[in-house]
Protein backbone atom coordinates (compact mmCIF):
# COMPACT_ATOMS: atom_id res chain seq x y z
CA UNK A 1 0.00 0.00 0.00
CA UNK A 2 1.09 3.64 -0.18
CA UNK A 3 2.60 4.46 3.18
CA UNK A 4 4.77 1.26 3.42
CA UNK A 5 7.53 3.36 4.00
CA UNK A 6 6.25 4.98 7.45
CA UNK A 7 6.31 2.55 10.12
CA UNK A 8 4.16 3.31 13.44
CA UNK A 9 6.43 0.97 15.77
CA UNK A 10 8.18 1.71 17.81
CA UNK A 11 5.41 3.50 19.55
CA UNK A 12 7.32 6.27 22.17
CA UNK A 13 5.57 7.90 25.17
CA UNK A 14 7.71 9.76 26.67
CA UNK A 15 6.73 11.67 29.89
CA UNK A 16 3.29 11.80 28.74
CA UNK A 17 0.72 13.84 31.31
CA UNK A 18 -2.90 14.45 30.56
CA UNK A 19 -4.86 17.08 32.50
CA UNK A 20 -7.92 18.12 32.75
CA UNK A 21 -8.29 20.52 35.12
CA UNK A 22 -6.56 19.61 38.73
CA UNK A 23 -6.76 15.87 37.80
CA UNK A 24 -4.45 14.04 36.00
CA UNK A 25 -5.35 11.43 33.85
CA UNK A 26 -2.40 9.97 32.80
CA UNK A 27 0.72 10.85 34.77
CA UNK A 28 4.00 11.16 33.61
CA UNK A 29 3.67 7.69 31.90
CA UNK A 30 6.45 6.59 29.82
CA UNK A 31 6.03 3.37 27.77
CA UNK A 32 7.75 2.45 24.66
CA UNK A 33 5.76 -0.38 22.51
CA UNK A 34 8.12 -2.67 20.07
CA UNK A 35 6.89 -5.45 17.67
CA UNK A 36 5.96 -8.31 19.01
CA UNK A 37 3.51 -10.57 21.31
CA UNK A 38 -0.13 -8.73 22.42
CA UNK A 39 -0.08 -6.05 25.17
CA UNK A 40 -2.76 -6.01 27.32
CA UNK A 41 -3.52 -2.95 29.33
CA UNK A 42 -5.44 -3.75 32.43
CA UNK A 43 -6.09 -1.87 35.16
CA UNK A 44 -9.22 -0.63 37.43
CA UNK A 45 -11.93 1.83 36.26
CA UNK A 46 -11.10 5.51 35.82
CA UNK A 47 -7.04 4.26 35.93
CA UNK A 48 -6.59 5.96 32.43
CA UNK A 49 -6.48 3.10 30.24
CA UNK A 50 -8.83 4.43 27.71
CA UNK A 51 -6.59 8.15 28.16
CA UNK A 52 -3.45 5.81 27.14
CA UNK A 53 -4.86 4.08 24.16
CA UNK A 54 -6.32 7.78 22.75
CA UNK A 55 -3.19 9.65 23.12
CA UNK A 56 -1.39 6.34 21.73
CA UNK A 57 -4.16 6.83 18.14
CA UNK A 58 -3.43 10.31 18.61
CA UNK A 59 -6.85 11.09 19.40
CA UNK A 60 -6.36 13.28 22.71
CA UNK A 61 -3.13 15.18 22.19
CA UNK A 62 -1.85 15.00 26.00
CA UNK A 63 -1.24 17.79 27.96
CA UNK A 64 2.81 17.48 28.42
CA UNK A 65 4.99 15.22 27.19
CA UNK A 66 5.46 13.53 23.65
CA UNK A 67 4.58 10.80 21.36
CA UNK A 68 6.72 9.89 18.72
CA UNK A 69 5.28 6.88 16.52
CA UNK A 70 8.36 4.92 14.77
CA UNK A 71 10.75 8.27 15.38
CA UNK A 72 7.85 10.67 14.12
CA UNK A 73 6.06 13.66 15.74
CA UNK A 74 2.61 14.24 15.06
CA UNK A 75 2.16 11.57 12.73
CA UNK A 76 -1.50 11.10 11.12
CA UNK A 77 -2.67 7.13 11.42
CA UNK A 78 -1.30 5.52 8.49
CA UNK A 79 -0.59 1.80 10.03
CA UNK A 80 -2.24 1.91 12.92
CA UNK A 81 -6.18 1.62 13.57
CA UNK A 82 -8.30 1.62 16.78
CA UNK A 83 -11.67 -0.24 17.73
CA UNK A 84 -13.92 1.35 20.55
CA UNK A 85 -15.72 0.77 23.02
CA UNK A 86 -18.42 1.78 21.06
CA UNK A 87 -18.01 1.57 17.35
CA UNK A 88 -20.06 3.57 15.82
CA UNK A 89 -20.82 2.52 12.03
CA UNK A 90 -21.35 4.60 9.30
CA UNK A 91 -24.96 4.52 7.79
CA UNK A 92 -24.09 2.35 4.78
CA UNK A 93 -24.60 -1.32 4.04
CA UNK A 94 -22.08 -3.65 5.99
CA UNK A 95 -19.73 -4.04 3.11
CA UNK A 96 -19.81 -0.16 2.44
CA UNK A 97 -18.22 0.35 6.13
CA UNK A 98 -15.37 -1.82 5.01
CA UNK A 99 -14.68 -0.48 1.59
CA UNK A 100 -14.99 3.52 3.43
CA UNK A 101 -12.14 2.25 5.40
CA UNK A 102 -9.99 0.47 2.52
CA UNK A 103 -10.47 3.81 0.23
CA UNK A 104 -9.04 5.57 3.30
CA UNK A 105 -6.17 3.50 3.56
CA UNK A 106 -5.32 4.27 -0.11
CA UNK A 107 -6.65 0.81 -2.05
CA UNK A 108 -7.50 1.36 -5.25
CA UNK A 109 -10.93 1.30 -6.37
CA UNK A 110 -10.99 -1.96 -8.31
CA UNK A 111 -9.54 -4.03 -5.60
CA UNK A 112 -11.71 -2.47 -2.98
CA UNK A 113 -14.93 -4.84 -3.15
CA UNK A 114 -12.76 -8.06 -3.33
CA UNK A 115 -10.47 -7.11 -0.21
CA UNK A 116 -13.88 -6.04 1.91
CA UNK A 117 -15.45 -8.99 1.06
CA UNK A 118 -12.33 -11.05 2.10
CA UNK A 119 -12.28 -8.89 5.03
CA UNK A 120 -15.97 -9.75 5.77
CA UNK A 121 -15.26 -13.04 5.77
CA UNK A 122 -12.29 -13.30 7.79
CA UNK A 123 -14.36 -12.05 11.06
CA UNK A 124 -17.44 -13.66 9.46
CA UNK A 125 -19.95 -11.23 8.58
CA UNK A 126 -19.72 -12.16 4.83
CA UNK A 127 -23.03 -13.07 5.10
CA UNK A 128 -24.43 -9.36 6.12
CA UNK A 129 -22.67 -7.74 3.46
CA UNK A 130 -25.61 -6.01 2.53
CA UNK A 131 -27.15 -5.39 5.61
CA UNK A 132 -27.92 -1.97 7.21
CA UNK A 133 -24.67 -1.60 9.57
CA UNK A 134 -26.43 0.31 12.11
CA UNK A 135 -28.81 -2.70 12.73
CA UNK A 136 -26.14 -5.34 13.53
CA UNK A 137 -26.23 -6.90 16.77
CA UNK A 138 -23.17 -5.98 19.05
CA UNK A 139 -20.98 -8.49 18.58
CA UNK A 140 -21.64 -7.74 15.12
CA UNK A 141 -20.69 -4.26 15.29
CA UNK A 142 -17.34 -5.09 17.18
CA UNK A 143 -16.27 -7.66 14.75
CA UNK A 144 -17.03 -5.20 11.76
CA UNK A 145 -15.50 -2.32 12.99
CA UNK A 146 -12.40 -4.78 13.57
CA UNK A 147 -12.61 -5.57 9.44
CA UNK A 148 -12.33 -1.70 8.97
CA UNK A 149 -9.49 -1.58 11.60
CA UNK A 150 -7.62 -4.55 9.44
CA UNK A 151 -8.46 -2.73 6.31
CA UNK A 152 -5.61 -0.29 6.95
CA UNK A 153 -2.98 -3.06 7.03
CA UNK A 154 -1.96 -1.81 10.86
CA UNK A 155 1.23 -2.33 11.73
CA UNK A 156 -0.37 -1.29 15.06
CA UNK A 157 -3.69 -1.89 16.36
CA UNK A 158 -5.31 -0.60 19.42
CA UNK A 159 -8.04 -1.87 20.90
CA UNK A 160 -10.46 -0.22 23.97
CA UNK A 161 -12.44 -2.31 25.95
CA UNK A 162 -13.90 -4.05 22.63
CA UNK A 163 -15.75 -6.88 24.54
CA UNK A 164 -17.20 -4.96 27.45
CA UNK A 165 -20.45 -5.00 26.04
CA UNK A 166 -20.81 -8.32 24.37
CA UNK A 167 -21.73 -11.51 25.83
CA UNK A 168 -19.06 -14.44 26.06
CA UNK A 169 -19.89 -16.16 23.28
CA UNK A 170 -19.51 -12.54 21.44
CA UNK A 171 -16.27 -11.85 23.46
CA UNK A 172 -14.49 -15.07 22.30
CA UNK A 173 -15.29 -14.25 18.01
CA UNK A 174 -13.60 -10.87 18.78
CA UNK A 175 -10.77 -12.36 20.62
CA UNK A 176 -10.17 -15.30 18.12
CA UNK A 177 -10.49 -12.48 15.63
CA UNK A 178 -7.36 -10.22 17.73
CA UNK A 179 -5.40 -13.37 18.04
CA UNK A 180 -5.19 -14.04 14.39
CA UNK A 181 -4.06 -10.87 13.57
CA UNK A 182 -1.70 -10.93 16.46
CA UNK A 183 -0.22 -14.01 14.91
CA UNK A 184 -0.12 -12.26 11.56
CA UNK A 185 1.92 -10.16 12.55
CA UNK A 186 0.29 -6.67 13.74
CA UNK A 187 0.88 -5.53 17.18
CA UNK A 188 -1.93 -5.54 19.62
CA UNK A 189 -2.44 -3.05 22.48
CA UNK A 190 -5.88 -4.08 23.87
CA UNK A 191 -7.18 -2.56 27.19
CA UNK A 192 -9.15 -4.51 28.84
CA UNK A 193 -10.80 -5.14 32.99
CA UNK A 194 -11.37 -8.57 31.80
CA UNK A 195 -8.89 -11.04 33.51
CA UNK A 196 -9.68 -14.07 31.99
CA UNK A 197 -9.51 -12.15 28.48
CA UNK A 198 -5.77 -10.78 29.40
CA UNK A 199 -4.61 -14.58 30.46
CA UNK A 200 -5.77 -15.59 27.20
CA UNK A 201 -4.23 -13.35 24.83
CA UNK A 202 -1.30 -11.36 26.30
CA UNK A 203 2.51 -11.60 25.53
CA UNK A 204 2.37 -8.72 27.63
CA UNK A 205 0.79 -6.98 30.32
CA UNK A 206 0.96 -3.22 31.47
CA UNK A 207 -0.66 -2.37 34.60
CA UNK A 208 -2.58 1.04 35.35
CA UNK A 209 -3.90 3.07 38.77
CA UNK A 210 -4.44 6.33 38.85
CA UNK A 211 -2.97 7.22 35.38
CA UNK A 212 0.34 5.58 35.96
CA UNK A 213 2.05 2.67 34.65
CA UNK A 214 2.77 0.47 37.97
CA UNK A 215 3.79 -2.57 35.87
CA UNK A 216 4.95 -3.83 32.65
CA UNK A 217 6.30 -7.15 32.29
CA UNK A 218 5.74 -10.79 30.86
CA UNK A 219 2.31 -11.99 31.33
CA UNK A 220 3.24 -15.31 32.88
CA UNK A 221 5.42 -13.80 35.67
CA UNK A 222 2.50 -11.35 35.89
CA UNK A 223 -0.07 -13.26 36.77
CA UNK A 224 2.33 -15.54 38.90
CA UNK A 225 3.95 -12.87 41.04
CA UNK A 226 3.11 -9.21 40.27
CA UNK A 227 5.24 -7.13 42.00
CA UNK A 228 2.69 -4.19 43.46
CA UNK A 229 0.44 -4.43 46.07
CA UNK A 230 -2.33 -2.59 43.80
CA UNK A 231 -1.52 -5.51 41.39
CA UNK A 232 -1.74 -8.19 43.77
CA UNK A 233 -5.04 -6.50 45.29
CA UNK A 234 -6.80 -6.22 41.78
CA UNK A 235 -5.82 -10.27 40.74
CA UNK A 236 -7.31 -11.13 43.66
CA UNK A 237 -10.40 -9.19 42.43
CA UNK A 238 -9.89 -6.54 45.56
CA UNK A 239 -11.45 -3.34 44.81
CA UNK A 240 -8.07 -1.20 44.06
CA UNK A 241 -8.39 2.41 45.20
CA UNK B 1 -71.44 23.85 -1.31
CA UNK B 2 -71.62 24.90 -4.86
CA UNK B 3 -68.22 26.19 -5.28
CA UNK B 4 -66.95 23.32 -4.17
CA UNK B 5 -68.44 21.52 -6.76
CA UNK B 6 -67.43 24.28 -9.43
CA UNK B 7 -63.54 23.77 -8.27
CA UNK B 8 -63.54 20.35 -8.83
CA UNK B 9 -64.78 20.57 -11.95
CA UNK B 10 -62.28 23.69 -12.54
CA UNK B 11 -59.73 21.14 -11.56
CA UNK B 12 -60.66 17.48 -13.51
CA UNK B 13 -61.50 19.89 -16.54
CA UNK B 14 -58.48 21.05 -17.09
CA UNK B 15 -58.87 24.34 -16.54
CA UNK B 16 -55.89 25.84 -17.98
CA UNK B 17 -55.60 29.38 -15.93
CA UNK B 18 -55.68 27.16 -12.96
CA UNK B 19 -52.85 24.76 -14.77
CA UNK B 20 -50.67 27.31 -15.71
CA UNK B 21 -50.59 29.42 -12.45
CA UNK B 22 -49.87 25.47 -10.98
CA UNK B 23 -46.84 25.23 -13.02
CA UNK B 24 -45.45 28.90 -13.10
CA UNK B 25 -45.84 28.40 -9.20
CA UNK B 26 -43.95 24.58 -8.74
CA UNK B 27 -40.92 26.48 -10.86
CA UNK B 28 -40.40 29.52 -8.77
CA UNK B 29 -40.68 27.28 -5.81
CA UNK B 30 -38.92 24.50 -7.27
CA UNK B 31 -36.07 26.97 -8.29
CA UNK B 32 -35.84 28.56 -5.16
CA UNK B 33 -35.61 25.67 -3.40
CA UNK B 34 -32.80 24.51 -5.79
CA UNK B 35 -30.95 27.42 -5.53
CA UNK B 36 -31.15 27.64 -2.01
CA UNK B 37 -29.96 24.45 -1.33
CA UNK B 38 -26.91 25.08 -4.04
CA UNK B 39 -25.81 28.15 -0.99
CA UNK B 40 -27.10 26.35 2.06
CA UNK B 41 -25.90 22.84 2.02
CA UNK B 42 -22.51 23.48 1.92
CA UNK B 43 -22.45 26.69 4.26
CA UNK B 44 -24.09 24.45 6.72
CA UNK B 45 -21.77 21.92 6.60
CA UNK B 46 -19.23 24.65 6.42
CA UNK B 47 -20.75 26.23 9.75
CA UNK B 48 -20.98 22.56 11.36
CA UNK B 49 -17.65 21.39 10.76
CA UNK B 50 -15.69 24.40 11.63
CA UNK B 51 -15.23 26.69 14.77
CA UNK B 52 -14.40 30.01 15.34
CA UNK B 53 -15.14 32.47 17.13
CA UNK B 54 -18.93 34.38 17.25
CA UNK B 55 -19.55 30.36 16.09
CA UNK B 56 -22.50 30.62 18.37
CA UNK B 57 -23.63 33.66 18.04
CA UNK B 58 -23.72 33.09 13.39
CA UNK B 59 -25.66 30.13 14.64
CA UNK B 60 -28.39 31.85 16.67
CA UNK B 61 -28.50 34.40 13.65
CA UNK B 62 -29.16 31.70 11.31
CA UNK B 63 -31.30 30.12 13.29
CA UNK B 64 -33.41 32.95 14.06
CA UNK B 65 -33.64 33.59 10.38
CA UNK B 66 -35.58 30.81 9.85
CA UNK B 67 -38.73 32.73 11.11
CA UNK B 68 -38.19 35.64 8.47
CA UNK B 69 -41.57 37.56 7.74
CA UNK B 70 -41.94 36.80 4.12
CA UNK B 71 -43.32 40.14 3.80
CA UNK B 72 -39.92 42.09 5.01
CA UNK B 73 -37.58 39.38 3.01
CA UNK B 74 -40.11 40.61 -0.14
CA UNK B 75 -39.69 44.14 1.22
CA UNK B 76 -35.68 43.75 0.98
CA UNK B 77 -35.28 42.04 -2.45
CA UNK B 78 -38.16 44.93 -4.08
CA UNK B 79 -35.38 47.64 -2.69
CA UNK B 80 -32.75 45.39 -4.00
CA UNK B 81 -34.46 45.74 -7.11
CA UNK B 82 -36.41 48.70 -7.87
CA UNK B 83 -35.28 51.04 -10.59
CA UNK B 84 -33.48 53.10 -8.24
CA UNK B 85 -31.87 49.98 -6.22
CA UNK B 86 -28.77 48.61 -6.99
CA UNK B 87 -29.59 45.99 -9.18
CA UNK B 88 -32.18 47.80 -11.02
CA UNK B 89 -30.26 48.26 -13.71
CA UNK B 90 -31.09 44.16 -14.18
CA UNK B 91 -34.85 45.08 -14.38
CA UNK B 92 -35.89 41.94 -12.68
CA UNK B 93 -38.24 43.16 -10.71
CA UNK B 94 -42.04 41.82 -11.47
CA UNK B 95 -40.69 38.95 -13.00
CA UNK B 96 -40.46 35.14 -12.16
CA UNK B 97 -36.67 36.08 -11.56
CA UNK B 98 -37.49 38.16 -9.04
CA UNK B 99 -39.64 35.88 -7.57
CA UNK B 100 -37.00 32.74 -7.37
CA UNK B 101 -34.46 35.29 -5.45
CA UNK B 102 -36.92 36.70 -3.20
CA UNK B 103 -38.22 33.16 -2.10
CA UNK B 104 -34.15 31.99 -2.34
CA UNK B 105 -33.33 33.95 0.11
CA UNK B 106 -36.26 33.58 2.33
CA UNK B 107 -35.46 29.65 2.18
CA UNK B 108 -31.61 29.76 2.44
CA UNK B 109 -31.91 29.89 6.22
CA UNK B 110 -34.20 27.00 6.73
CA UNK B 111 -32.49 24.85 4.83
CA UNK B 112 -28.84 26.33 5.85
CA UNK B 113 -29.54 25.61 9.53
CA UNK B 114 -31.65 22.18 9.40
CA UNK B 115 -28.39 21.37 7.21
CA UNK B 116 -26.08 22.56 10.17
CA UNK B 117 -27.94 20.50 12.94
CA UNK B 118 -27.95 17.40 10.86
CA UNK B 119 -24.33 17.25 9.96
CA UNK B 120 -23.07 18.55 13.13
CA UNK B 121 -24.77 15.78 14.87
CA UNK B 122 -23.97 13.06 12.58
CA UNK B 123 -20.03 14.38 12.71
CA UNK B 124 -20.31 14.12 16.56
CA UNK B 125 -20.92 10.12 16.30
CA UNK B 126 -18.49 10.05 13.32
CA UNK B 127 -15.71 12.19 14.94
CA UNK B 128 -13.27 9.76 16.81
CA UNK B 129 -13.68 7.08 13.88
CA UNK B 130 -13.27 9.26 11.28
CA UNK B 131 -9.66 10.77 12.78
CA UNK B 132 -8.65 7.44 13.33
CA UNK B 133 -9.38 5.90 9.94
CA UNK B 134 -7.83 9.62 8.37
CA UNK B 135 -10.41 10.81 6.92
CA UNK B 136 -9.81 14.19 5.35
CA UNK B 137 -11.23 17.24 5.37
CA UNK B 138 -13.04 16.97 1.76
CA UNK B 139 -13.87 13.46 2.28
CA UNK B 140 -15.42 13.77 5.73
CA UNK B 141 -18.07 16.34 3.99
CA UNK B 142 -18.97 14.40 1.03
CA UNK B 143 -19.24 11.34 3.99
CA UNK B 144 -21.37 13.17 6.14
CA UNK B 145 -23.52 14.83 3.59
CA UNK B 146 -23.98 11.20 1.82
CA UNK B 147 -24.71 9.44 5.05
CA UNK B 148 -26.88 12.25 6.51
CA UNK B 149 -28.49 12.47 2.58
CA UNK B 150 -32.51 11.39 4.17
CA UNK B 151 -32.30 13.97 6.94
CA UNK B 152 -30.79 16.50 4.44
CA UNK B 153 -33.80 15.85 2.40
CA UNK B 154 -35.94 16.77 4.98
CA UNK B 155 -34.33 20.20 5.43
CA UNK B 156 -35.40 20.57 1.72
CA UNK B 157 -39.09 19.85 2.09
CA UNK B 158 -39.33 22.07 4.59
CA UNK B 159 -37.88 24.45 2.45
CA UNK B 160 -40.24 23.80 -0.46
CA UNK B 161 -42.81 24.34 2.27
CA UNK B 162 -42.04 27.27 2.93
CA UNK B 163 -41.73 28.50 -0.56
CA UNK B 164 -44.87 26.91 -1.77
CA UNK B 165 -47.04 28.86 0.98
CA UNK B 166 -45.98 31.95 1.30
CA UNK B 167 -47.78 34.57 -0.52
CA UNK B 168 -45.75 37.76 1.00
CA UNK B 169 -42.44 37.59 -0.91
CA UNK B 170 -43.86 36.52 -4.62
CA UNK B 171 -46.64 39.31 -4.27
CA UNK B 172 -44.31 42.22 -3.66
CA UNK B 173 -42.01 41.36 -5.95
CA UNK B 174 -43.98 39.23 -8.33
CA UNK B 175 -46.68 42.09 -8.56
CA UNK B 176 -49.07 39.49 -9.30
CA UNK B 177 -49.36 40.08 -12.79
CA UNK B 178 -52.09 37.59 -14.69
CA UNK B 179 -50.51 35.29 -16.89
CA UNK B 180 -46.84 36.06 -15.82
CA UNK B 181 -46.18 36.22 -12.33
CA UNK B 182 -49.31 35.21 -10.89
CA UNK B 183 -48.77 31.84 -8.52
CA UNK B 184 -50.86 29.89 -6.22
CA UNK B 185 -50.92 32.00 -3.57
CA UNK B 186 -51.30 35.12 -4.78
CA UNK B 187 -54.27 34.20 -7.00
CA UNK B 188 -55.90 32.89 -4.05
CA UNK B 189 -55.52 35.69 -2.38
CA UNK B 190 -56.84 38.15 -5.08
CA UNK B 191 -59.85 35.56 -6.39
CA UNK B 192 -60.93 35.31 -2.80
CA UNK B 193 -61.11 39.24 -2.16
CA UNK B 194 -62.42 39.32 -5.72
CA UNK B 195 -65.58 36.77 -4.60
CA UNK B 196 -64.78 34.20 -7.19
CA UNK B 197 -64.54 31.46 -4.80
CA UNK B 198 -64.57 28.42 -6.67
CA UNK B 199 -61.45 29.59 -8.43
CA UNK B 200 -60.04 30.32 -5.68
CA UNK B 201 -60.86 26.87 -3.81
CA UNK B 202 -59.76 24.76 -6.59
CA UNK B 203 -56.42 26.52 -6.24
CA UNK B 204 -56.20 25.79 -2.63
CA UNK B 205 -56.55 22.42 -3.45
CA UNK B 206 -54.11 21.71 -5.87
CA UNK B 207 -51.57 24.01 -3.44
CA UNK B 208 -52.34 21.69 -0.94
CA UNK B 209 -52.11 18.46 -3.45
CA UNK B 210 -48.98 19.50 -4.76
CA UNK B 211 -47.13 19.99 -1.79
CA UNK B 212 -48.79 16.23 -0.30
CA UNK B 213 -47.44 15.14 -3.98
CA UNK B 214 -43.73 16.28 -3.36
CA UNK B 215 -43.54 15.41 -0.11
CA UNK B 216 -44.78 11.64 -1.15
CA UNK B 217 -42.25 11.40 -3.57
CA UNK B 218 -39.58 12.23 -1.12
CA UNK B 219 -40.94 9.13 1.84
CA UNK B 220 -40.74 7.05 -1.41
CA UNK B 221 -37.49 7.73 -1.82
CA UNK B 222 -36.44 7.51 1.30
CA UNK B 223 -38.19 4.17 1.85
CA UNK B 224 -37.11 2.87 -1.08
CA UNK B 225 -33.04 3.91 -0.08
CA UNK B 226 -33.06 2.63 3.07
CA UNK B 227 -34.99 -0.74 1.99
CA UNK B 228 -31.80 -0.89 -0.60
CA UNK B 229 -29.41 -0.61 2.32
CA UNK B 230 -30.92 -3.26 4.14
CA UNK B 231 -31.71 -5.81 1.50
Amino acid sequence: MRHQVFHELPLVLDAVSLRAGSVAILDRVDLSIEAGAPILVIGPNGSGKTSLLRVAMGLTVPTDGRVLWGGRLAAPPVRRAFVFQRPVMLRRSVLANVTFSLARAGCPWAQRRSRAEALLERVGLADLAGRAAPALSGGEKQRLALARALAREPELLLLDEPTANLDPAAARRVEAIVGEAATAGVKIVLATHDLGQARRLAGEIVFMTHGRVRERGAAPAFFAAPSTPEARAFLAGDIVL
Amino acid sequence: MAETATAWQLIIGGDPTLFAILRLSLVVSLSAVAVAALVGMPFGALLALTSFRGRGAVVVVLNGLMGLPPVVVGLGVYLLLSRSGPLGDLGLLYTPSAMIIAQAVLVLPIIAALARQTIEDLWRDYRDEFVAMGVGPAERVAALVWDGRYSLLTALLAGFGRAAAEVGTVMIVGGNIDGFTRTMTTAIALETSKGDLPLALGLGILLVAVILVVNAAAWTLRSVGEAGRTA
